[in-house]
Parts: structure tokens; C-alpha cells; sequence
């Protein structure tokens, strides 16, 4: 057998085919499901799902055998050192295809009741989760952005599916809006980027930036009126008479802007505090799942890009300028915490009130990056899993409520849920602990490595804000438990949980307990994202 | 049998875990069933905790019956359980204590009669975790754990203002917990490394190590685990959740409470605040100082809110606070006397205001309310009770032959030590408390029956028996042959005072009159 077309694709697969197969998978399924909607029959469309599901499953099992490659012989790059495939990246991409497939479990029953049972849907998740893990492996600028864009048209498109419904256009606009200005913050900053380095992949620009510091420390030097600033001087002019004319001071400030732009932008993407204000809208009008789904993966890969240009390029090469940029994300992390735990306590659409605890968990996760020490690391990576499972849970419980003639999303909706549906109500009260913090659960685990790190590194004042956080938080956490649990029920049915439903809550349910219980393994898998 | 002896701790800490899942099992219609086998698994988890004072050897000052497993080794936390004197008695109050609440609970319950005697059970093991853990890690999780049974219990099965009550019973503990995280979370980072570069969440570790600290991070750390300890004490001025969280649960949930939660902190205080006091003696006579003042303030106000309160349960609720400022007077005088006075009297709290508690369900399940104006001349109709109610009043004013009275005068005793004015505060207190209860008993239970609707209360059924007099027979027992009780404690108290306090015996020994000496050494030549 000597096909050349076949010949040509295994050759591409064993090179740099192999680097993207996991998105190469995702997008033949997403593809195929496209077509294949044409013939499927308008009560059949759960079929779509089941393919999107598969499409999940089978990247998973690429990212297995990936995996073990990277064990054998380290990780490795492709396209011109553009997409990487680390543990870094394998790490998160488990996240996201997990994220992908709870919410496909999620979506049909919530599709057929919204009668909007479309294949694009399914299409459109898979493309998203694709556009995440290029954020995840992309380690160079463009593969980043088209990455971040992949992933945030396919949101805008979700968010804006309930055709029919006012509050869904409404937030799909203002996502488009905002998500256009944040982009294009972002692309400033990577503009400015490759001006100062002339180079666009991670590693090009990383070395660039540091020879420019080098040279903004000597050009300072040669300023200096001592022997030594002289002999800069000297140096200087015969080397690189153009540098003396630089003023160290705007050579600086151009690193920092890019900086401050492209951190800015991200903190669009991840909805920290003071750059929020679409999430809580976003998340009220969006189908229920697709919130769910920007909740949770969108915020995911959003800080696997913060973080993978954390790693390289904004590595803080001096302890000076980390700490100049650790006051920054200092900043952004209280606001976060502050202003997500304040505003939670007052709302009554419990898909608001999750918005802004989620506005708060950002703050912790950033904490983390504040501390940027290895329990950092972990807890970053723990905090991101765990909260990828609590809040897929939570959501997932608002999606159960969900009935023909019954929105669900309002606290009073959710009166008396324990005398309609134990197990619903048990589920909501574990999601809830988890996300508080209270022991033993992930979400405690998640922040106990975010505060071990702030004690570790010396800031018992981030510390001691970050603690006294969860008291409000369990507040507005337990307002949803008490409807749940201690008001009585009204007029509402019993919500019918449907077997895909039944699993997603499961696996939500058994990780967060799970990670809670027994974090060794999950420890283990937060430590191995970040190659320790 | 040899599994059961090697692993006795856990046995106890899970009896009623297992009792709660088991329960999951029978259908929620089936009422009778769950309160029988509420029942069953309540005795049940006191009998497999009565080998513990069997086997328990009080010559042996540390920690025995111990057990150790891996939980999560990346960071060093361990399954570490272990038991002392001190918490060998606290334990038994909990399984004791926690068999007579759920006993108690029989007819008073009949909403939700399922989850509430799950909540109950899981409640026993939290509390159980919190007195065996010998691995902060694990202390911690038992300590965060007990809450959510506990908030449950208030919020549904409590009275009118029980949504209120709960939720500020569960904030305001937590908010003291979680500055304690942080406090262990310091005291576990700075503690050296050990063999082989991990770390450890190991009690007598950390607390050996912090000894070695620096005297302003000590003193970090103490108030860091300080705020947790006093919220849950409660210490005057944080004990607003009490009143609360007291009158609004339900007869069990308030026995529980005050029997065996607040017990929590004063144990907190001895086992981890104490270590952890600062070695500069300016330094630690200051913070001593806060913290008596503290203590004697709540010890006074208690007393004093007593006075004025209309609802039984809100005025024995209040008298919590006055007695338990007696314990922190006692651990903080750091006097053996002191600190075993004390936790004896954490015991007879447990004993007399879970009794209290008890008599105010009988009479609330009668009558559905708990105005003192409701009541009065009461002995007529029920004789049995009234005498009942009496012993138990007097033993929680300290009167000589029960258990109050050795408590109070051991921990005044130890305070005196220290400080005239430290006891003649304290004194004072008891004074006021012999008011307070004497004249509750007085309005309630004497003079002629004023309400027509007391004439025919029935006096105590077998139940209610069963429940009181176990209490009243433990009441006499301590106040008239302590040596038992104090036998257990004596060497975990003279370990702390050792180490908190050297100077205690030092001092003791140049008071000890030089005479015997050149006796002995005369007959020697």
C-alpha cells in the first residue's frame, strides 16, 4: 500500500500533526457533526451530543498517549516551535475536555426544553474547547491569540443561542463588546510586545527582553557621574552610540506597558475586579450550561495564558520588577476579592450570585501568583481543578432545576428543593462547602495551598484578607443552602434529573468530595502541571 | 478483638459515622425505626468509649492509644490520633453527653425525625475528631466539620428566630477559625524541616518546635489561635453568638453546645494556646493579663445578664458564659490547680447546663414555652422534678457535695495562687451565680401554681429519668469522690504547668519548710 495523500497525513501526524492531534480530533468531530445534523431528525438531535461526547473521549485518549510520549522523551514542540505539548499543557487540557463534556451532559435536556436542540451547539462547544487548548500549548503570540479568539466567538455565539430570548441576545452583545475591546487591549500589548523584541514565540521574546534590561541597566550605569559610570560611557560610544541617547526611564516604561496592557486584557478574560462588569450580565442571559461553560473553561484557559506568559515572558528577572508587578496583581486580587464577596451578597438570580463568587475566586487564584513560589504553583493548579468541578456542579444543579414552565434560577426557585429532590438539595450543600472553603472538600484544599503560599512568601496581611473573605462568602454561599434547605417548598414540581444530568452531577460531586477527602493523587497531578 | 484494641480511637471517632450512613439506608416514613436506631448507635458509641477508661493508664503522662496512618504525605498531614487525661474526659463527656441528647430528643422531634438523628451522629464524630486529632491538619478539618451538622440542627429543628441564630452561629465561629488556618499555617511553615526535607502537621511537633520560636512570632501565632478559641469559648466580648445559637436549638442541640462545643475552646487553650505563650515573662504576664481580665469580665457580665433575662433558656445560656469564664481563669491562672480545677469544671458545666437544658425541654415540651413568667409554683404538680431540678441547680452554683463546688473552688483555689484579686473576682461570681439560678428556681418551681394551665403537669416520665438522673448520679459522684477524675488529669497538668509555667514549682519548692533536711542528715550522723 503506497497512497501518497495517506502517506503524506502519517508522516504529518508523526511530526507536527501529532502537537495539535487532541484539537485535530476535536475539529473533525465538531465538523462532523455539522454535516451529520443535516440528516438527523429534529427528536434525534441528542445524537449530536453523543458524537460531541465522543469527540471529548477520543482527545482524551490522544492526550493519554501524549502523555506517556512526553514521559519517554520530555516534552516536546512542533511548527516551528510554536505549540508545545508539556504537562502544562496536558494538565489543563484534561480540564478543559472535562469542562467540554460535563456541559454537553448538561446541555440536552436544557436544549429540548428552550426547544433550540441545534447541532451547531454541539459544534461550537468542541471549536471553544479547541481554541482553549491552543491557549494551553501555544507558545507563541499569534497561536495564542487565534487560540483566545477561537474560544471567544464560540462563546459569543453560545451565549447569544436562545434565539428567542431578549436576555440571551442582550448578553451575547455585551460579551461581543467587551470581549472585542478586551481582545484588542490584548493585541496592543502584543503588539508592543513583538515591537520590542522583533520576535513573536514565548522564548524569542523572553531573551529579547532581557538583553533590553540589560541594556536599560547599563545605559542607567553610563548616567552615573562616578569612574564606573564613565567607563560606561566609553563603552557605550564605541559599541552603541545610538543607546546614549536613550532615557532609561521610557525604555523601561515600554516592558511595562506591554505589561500592564496584556495583563489587563486577561483580566477582561478571567472577569477579575475592576474589569467584571460583563460576568454577571453574561452569566444571567447565557443558556444555563454555556454560563457554566464561561464560568468555568473560559476562565481556565484564560489563566493558562496568563500563566504560561507569566512563566517565560514576564518572568521576573530582578527582584525589583516582580515585586513592581506583584503590587498590580496584589491590587486586582483584593479588588476581586472585595468587590466579588460584597456584590454576591446582595443578589437574588442565584446564576448572578455565582458570577460574582466566581468574580471572588479569581482573586484567589491570583493571590497565588502573587506568592509565585512552588505551593503557588500547586495551589494555582489545584484551585483551578477544583473549582472547574464545584462550580460545574453548582451550575449543574441550576440546570437540573430547570422544568418546562420553570426558569429556576432565582433564589426562591429553589424553596424547599430539599423536600422536592433530596439528593439535588445534598448535592447543592456539598457544591456550596466546596466553594466556601469548608473542609474536606476541594475548595479548601485549593485555598489552603493559596494560603500556605502568602505565609510562605511573607505577606501575612494578603493572608489574613484572604481568610477573613470566606466569611462573607459562606454568607452568601449559605443564603442558597437556606432556600434549599430550610424555607418551604411552594408550587414548584419536583425536578426530574435525567440520566446524562445524574452523571454529570456525579463526577462533579465525586471529584470535589474526592480531592477534599484524599488530595495525595490530585496534589500530585497540581505538582506534575508545573513540572515538579 | 486485637483490631479493636489497636484501633480503639478510631472506633470511637467513627461509631457514629457509621450509625449515620447506616441510617441513610432506612426510609425516611419509617420514624419509629430512626429514632430506635438514633438510639442504638447513641448508647452504642458511649459503650465502645467505656474501654478507653479501662485500658487508660493515668501514670502515664502522654498520649496513648495511639494510631498514625498516611493521608496526605505531599504535604505532611497524617491520620495522628492520640489521647490524654484531659482528653480522655472530654471524650467521655461527648459519647456520654451525646447518648442523653439524642435519649432526649424522643418526643420532642417529629419534623424531619430522619435527618435529624444523621445530623446528630455526625455531630458526635466532629466532635469526637476535634478532642483525639493529633494532627493539626486533621484537627482542623474535624473542627470546620462540626459546624455544618451543628448549623442544621438550629436552622431547621429550631424556634422562631432559628435562621438568624444558625447562620450566626456558623459565621461567627468560623471567622475565628479561619485566622486560626492561618496561625497553623504559620506554625507549620516556620517549624524546622524534618529528616528527609518534608514538613509535618504533627501536634507534638509543632509544639515542641514552637518552643524555639521567636518570642513576637509566638505571640503572633497565640492570638492567631486565640480569636478561634475565644469565639468558641465564648470569651467576653465574643459571645454574642451564644444567647443565639443557645435558645434558638432544640433541647439536644443546646445540650450538645453547651456540653461539649464550647468545651472545644477551653481545650484549644490548653493544648495549643498555652505551648505557645511567649517565654519573655513581661510578655506573657501581659497577655495573661488581657485574657483574665477578659475572663473575669464574662465571669461578672454573665452573672449579671442572668439577672435580667425572661427566658430560661437565654438566662442559662448566659450563665455558659459566666461559667466558662471560670475555666479560662483557671487554664490562664497556669497553676496545676488552676488548670485541673478547670478542666474538671468544663466537665461539671457539661454535666449541670446539660442538665439545665434538659429541665427547660421537659418543661418546654409541656407547656411550648420558656417565659419564667409562664411559670411558677411548679413543685406543687411535680414534686419528682422539682427535686430533680433542685440538685441540678445547686450543682451548677457550686455547692458543696456535687460537682460545681469542686470545680469553682479548685480553679479559685489555683487562681489564688496567683492573685487575691483574680479569686475575690471569681468569688464574686459564684456569689452572683447562687443568685441568679437560686432565684430562677424560686420564680419557677415555688409559691402557688399562678398559670391555670400548670395545675396538671405531669411530672417525669421513665424517659426523662433516664435522662436526668444518669446526670445528677455523675453530679454527686465528682462532688463527693473527685480523686478518680483528677487522678486522670493530674499528669497532663503537671507536664503543661512544667512547661508554661517552670517558675510554679520552682517556687513551690523553696516555700516546702527547710526542717525535714537537717532532720534526716542529723540522724545520718
Amino acid at each position: 500500500m503506497n497512497i501518497p495523500i495517506i502517506n503524506s497525513i502519517v508522516s504529518y501526524l508523526r511530526g507536527d500533526g501529532a502537537v495539535i492531534l487532541p484539537e485535530i480530533e476535536l475539529v473533525l468531530f465538531g465538523l462532523g457533526i455539522l454535516v451529520i445534523d443535516f440528516w438527523i431528525e429534529q427528536k434525534e438531535k441528542y445524537m449530536n451530543a453523543g458524537l460531541a461526547l465522543a469527540g471529548t473521549v477520543f482527545s482524551a485518549f490522544t492526550l493519554w498517549r501524549l502523555r506517556a510520549a512526553v514521559v519517554a522523551r520530555g516534552e516536546f514542540a512542533g511548527f516551528h516551535d510554536s505549540v508545545v505539548v508539556d504537562p502544562f499543557f496536558l494538565f489543563f487540557s484534561v480540564l478543559f475536555l472535562a469542562a467540554t463534556a460535563l456541559v454537553i451532559l448538561l446541555s440536552v435536556k436544557f436544549l429540548d426544553i428552550e426547544r433550540e436542540q441545534e447541532g451547531e451547539y454541539y459544534a461550537l462547544l468542541l471549536f471553544a474547547c479547541v481554541g482553549m487548548m491552543l491557549m494551553a500549548s501555544g507558545i507563541d503570540l499569534i497561536v495564542l491569540f487565534l487560540g483566545l479568539e477561537t474560544m471567544a466567538l464560540s462563546f459569543y455565539v453560545l451565549t447569544g443561542f436562545l434565539r428567542r430570548e431578549k436576555r440571551s441576545n442582550e448578553a451575547a452583545l455585551k460579551y461581543v463588546l467587551l470581549g472585542a475591546f478586551s481582545s484588542g487591549i490584548l493585541a496592543y500589548g502584543f503588539s508592543i510586545l513583538y515591537g520590542l523584541s522583533g520576535a513573536t514565540s514565548l522564548g524569542g521574546i523572553t531573551s529579547a527582553l532581557a538583553r533590553r534590561e540589560n541594556l536599560v541597566h547599563v545605559v542607567a550605569l553610563s548616567r552615573l557621574p562616578s569612574a564606573q559610570g564613565q567607563q560606561m560611557h566609553d563603552l557605550l560610544a564605541r559599541q552603541l552610540p545610538i543607546a546614549l541617547n536613550f532615557d532609561p526611564l521610557t525604555l523601561q516604561l515600554l516592558p511595562v506597558l506591554a505589561f500592564v496592557l496584556v495583563t489587563v486584557g486577561l483580566f477582561f478574560k478571567v472577569a477579575a475586579a475592576p474589569f467584571h462588569q460583563w460576568a454577571p450580565d453574561v452569566y444571567e442571559g447565557a443558556p444555563t450550561p454555556v454560563a457554566a461553560y464561561v464560568s468555568v473553561a473560559s476562565k481556565t484557559a484564560s489563566f493558562a495564558l496568563l500563566l504560561r506568559l507569566f512563566t517565560s515572558v514576564f518572568t521576573p528577572s530582578q527582584k525589583t520588577s516582580q515585586e513592581q508587578w506583584m503590587y498590580l496583581i496584589a491590587g486586582v486580587a483584593v479588588a476581586s476579592l472585595t468587590w466579588g464577596n460584597l456584590a454576591a451578597l446582595t443578589q437574588t438570580n442565584v446564576k448572578r450570585l455565582l458570577a460574582y463568587s466566581s468574580i471572588s475566586h479569581v482573586g484567589y487564584i491570583l493571590l497565588g501568583l502573587v506568592a509565585w513560589n512552588k505551593t503557588a504553583f500547586t495551589g494555582i493548579a489545584f484551585y483551578l481543578f477544583a473549582y472547574v468541578f464545584m462550580t460545574a456542579g453548582a451550575f449543574a444543579v441550576i440546570i437540573v432545576l430547570r422544568q418546562k414552565g420553570l426558569i429556576g434560577e432565582e433564589l426562591e426557585d429553589l424553596n424547599g428543593l430539599y423536600q422536592r429532590s433530596p439528593a439535588a438539595a445534598v448535592l447543592l450543600l456539598i457544591f456550596m462547602l466546596s466553594l466556601a472553603g469548608i473542609p474536606p472538600t476541594a475548595g479548601f484544599m485549593g485555598k489552603y495551598f493559596i494560603f500556605l503560599s502568602l505565609i510562605e512568601t511573607h505577606h501575612p496581611v494578603l493572608a489574613v484578607f484572604a481568610v477573613l473573605y470566606i466569611v462573607p462568602a459562606l454568607y452568601y454561599y449559605f443564603r442558597i443552602v437556606v432556600h434549599a434547605w430550610l424555607k418551604q417548598p411552594g408550587e414548584a414540581p419536583r425536578p426530574v434529573i435525567t440520566s446524562a444530568q445524574a452523571v454529570a452531577l456525579g463526577v462533579a460531586v465525586f471529584v470535589t468530595l474526592a480531592a477534599g477527602l484524599y488530595p495525595e493523587p490530585f496534589t500530585k497531578l497540581a505538582q506534575y502541571a508545573f513540572g515538579q | 478483638m486485637d483490631f479493636f484494641a489497636h484501633h480503639i480511637l478510631s472506633v470511637v471517632l467513627f461509631t457514629p459515622l457509621a450509625g449515620a450512613l447506616l441510617m441513610l439506608f432506612i426510609p425516611r416514613e419509617n420514624e419509629l425505626a430512626h429514632k430506635i436506631a438514633g438510639n442504638i448507635f447513641g448508647v452504642l458509641g458511649f459503650l465502645v468509649s467505656l474501654p478507653l477508661v479501662r485500658w487508660f493508664k493515668p501514670e502515664w503522662g502522654g498520649f496513648t492509644f495511639q494510631e498514625t496512618a498516611d493521608w496526605i504525605p505531599s504535604i505532611g498531614a497524617k491520620y495522628h490520633l492520640g489521647l490524654d487525661g484531659i482528653s480522655l474526659l472530654l471524650v467521655m463527656l461527648t459519647t456520654f453527653l451525646g447518648m442523653i441528647a439524642i435519649l432526649s430528643s424522643w418526643s420532642a422531634i417529629h419534623l424531619r425525625t430522619k435527618e435529624y438523628y444523621i445530623l446528630l451522629l455526625l455531630l458526635q464524630t466532629g466532635m469526637i475528631g476535634v478532642f483525639v486529632s493529633l494532627d493539626f491538619f486533621l484537627f482542623y478539618v474535624f473542627w470546620e466539620v462540626m459546624l455544618v451538622p451543628m448549623y442544621f440542627l438550629i436552622g431547621v429543628w429550631g424556634s422562631d428566630r432559628r435562621l438568624y441564630a444558625a447562620i450566626k452561629f456558623f459565621l461567627y465561629t468560623l471567622a475565628g477559625s479561619v485566622v486560626m488556618l492561618l496561625a497553623i499555617l504559620a506554625l507549620y511553615f516556620y517549624a524546622p524541616v524534618l529528616a528527609g526535607g518534608t514538613r509535618t502537621f504533627d501536634v507534638p511537633t509543632l509544639l515542641a518546635a514552637a518552643q524555639h520560636f521567636s518570642d513576637p512570632l509566638k505571640v503572633w501565632l497565640f492570638w492567631g489561635f486565640f480569636f478561634a478559641f475565644a469565639i468558641k469559648v465564648p470569651m467576653f466580648p465574643f459571645h454574642t453568638w451564644l444567647p443565639d445559637a443557645h435558645t434558638e436549638a432544640p433541647t439536644a442541640g443546646s445540650v450538645i453546645l453547651a456540653g461539649v462545643l464550647l468545651k472545644m475552646g477551653t481545650y484549644g487553650f490548653i493544648r495549643f494556646s498555652l505551648p505557645l505563650l511567649p517565654s519573655d515573662p513581661l510578655l506573657r504576664h501581659k497577655i495573661i493579663q488581657i485574657v483574665i481580665v477578659l475572663s473575669i469580665i464574662g465571669i461578672i457580665y454573665g452573672a449579671l445578664v442572668c439577672l435580667m433575662q425572661k427566658d430560661m433558656k437565654r438566662l442559662i445560656a448566659y450563665s455558659s458564659v459566666s461559667h466558662l469564664g471560670f475555666c479560662t481563669l483557671g487554664i490562664f491562672a497556669l497553676t496545676p490547680n488552676g488548670l485541673a480545677g478547670s478542666v474538671l469544671q468544663q466537665i461539671n458545666h457539661g454535666i449541670s447546663t446539660g442538665a439545665l437544658f434538659l429541665i427547660v425541654g421537659v418543661l418546654y415540651e409541656r407547656r411550648h414555652t420558656r417565659m419564667i413568667s409562664e411559670f411558677g409554683g411548679l413543685a406543687t404538680p411535680m414534686p419528682n422534678f422539682a427535686a430533680i431540678y433542685l440538685i441540678i441547680s445547686l450543682s451548677s452554683l457550686g455547692m458543696p457535695l456535687l460537682n460545681g463546688f469542686i470545680g469553682e473552688f479548685t480553679i479559685l483555689q489555683g487562681a489564688f495562687q496567683v492573685s487575691k484579686a483574680w479569686a475575690a473576682w471569681g468569688s464574686l461570681g459564684v456569689v452572683l451565680g447562687a443568685a441568679y439560678l437560686l432565684w430562677l428556681y424560686q420564680r419557677v418551681m415555688f409559691g402557688p401554681v399562678t398559670q391555670f394551665a400548670n395545675e396538671d403537669l405531669p411530672d417525669l416520665n421513665l424517659r426523662e429519668y433516664a435522662t436526668l438522673v444518669p446526670l445528677v448520679i455523675l453530679a454527686f459522684w465528682i462532688g463527693i469522690y473527685p480523686k478518680p477524675f483528677f487522678a486522670l488529669i493530674e499528669k497532663p497538668v503537671e507536664n503543661i504547668v512544667r512547661q508554661v509555667n517552670p517558675d510554679f514549682y520552682k517556687a513551690e519548692h523553696a516555700k516546702l519548710p527547710p526542717a525535714e533536711l537537717p532532720a534526716a542528715a542529723a540522724e545520718m550522723k
